[in-house]
């Protein structure tokens, strides 16, 4: 089964966000998933957005484009190239934001890792300039506090429970 | 609440003996010289600590001059801990669609594999 406790985030140097979900499919499926347009159409997109138009030329050096509607019928739009493509291993393109706040295209690497059923896909988004990445998270974690997530997340939870009313 | 004290309780939580600190208040207010007998630390080195865990929000320092008991504050935690959350939900909202996905993308291949067998 996948693991109940989701998303996972860590900042291994200061240009980059790594991602980490386990999904309860083959990888086959999940690379599928994350490079068909009729598959990707019915789940990508972060909160509150969702694509109304997908177009994948999934081999090197080709382009893929998504446009997407967010809350008040705001439009986003992603674009970027293919860099690396291996069915079912791992995935490596460039995107760039249509109105993005931050400078130079953004590289985003998945690899698909399968252990009994379970696909493990580590997403490392890694951004032109440090500032690039700070702006899409804020200070917080460029101090290294995405180091110290499992054990804030412990005081957190702990803390919680024990908080007063 | 400002981003900038968002920043000063990440700061703050980074270190490992602001923390314990935080988890000995959360079971109750403590003075500095209780606070210090723990963490083999002097008080000086402590108060050190008390005013980053205040200044981010985290504590309050009670008014009484002699003992100035440490109280943690839920409400900057909570700001912390919202913001990790909205940060990991940002990405979990889609990728709980793409467990759905997959779901019936399997049955699918079950059953296309169950009819091969057959055949």
């Amino acid at each position: 089964m996948a693991d109940p406790t989701g998303v996972t985030v860590s900042t291994p140097s200061d240009r980059e966000i790594v991602l980490s979900r386990a999904f309860a499919a083959p990888r086959r499926l999940v690379f599928d998933a994350w490079t068909r347009p009729d598959l990707l159409m019915r789940w990508y997109g972060a909160r509150g957005w969702n694509l109304v138009s997908c177009e994948v030329d999934l081999r090197i050096g080709g382009a893929w484009r998504f446009v997407s509607r967010g809350p008040d019928g705001a439009t986003m739009v992603q674009s970027g190239v293919y860099e690396v493509v291996a069915p079912a291993e791992r995935l490596v393109y460039t995107e760039r934001f249509d109105d993005q706040s931050y400078p130079g295209p953004t590289l985003i690497s998945h690899v698909f890792a399968e252990q009994a059923g379970v696909t493990t896909v580590t997403s490392t988004i890694r951004y032109a300039t440090r500032t690039g990445r700070d702006t899409v998270l804020r200070y917080p974690m460029a101090r290294g506090v995405g180091e110290s997530f499992d054990r804030l997340a412990g005081l957190l939870s702990s803390h919680q429970e024990t908080e007063r009313s | 609440m400002t981003l900038d004290l968002l920043d000063a309780t990440f700061a703050a939580l980074a270190d490992p003996t602001r923390r314990a600190i935080l988890a000995r208040l959360a079971s109750g207010d403590a003075t500095v010289t209780e606070l210090a007998e723990p963490f083999a630390m002097s008080q000086p080195a402590i108060s050190k600590h008390l005013k980053v865990l205040e200044r981010a929000g985290l504590i309050s320092r009670g008014r009484d001059a002699q003992r100035r008991p440490c109280r943690i504050e839920p409400g900057q935690l909570r700001a912390a801990r919202d913001w990790l959350d909205n940060y990991r939900g940002y990405w979990e909202e889609s990728y709980q669609r793409l467990d759905g996905l997959l779901e019936s993308l399997r049955e699918l291949d079950d059953r296309r594999d169950g009819s091969n067998d057959d055949g």
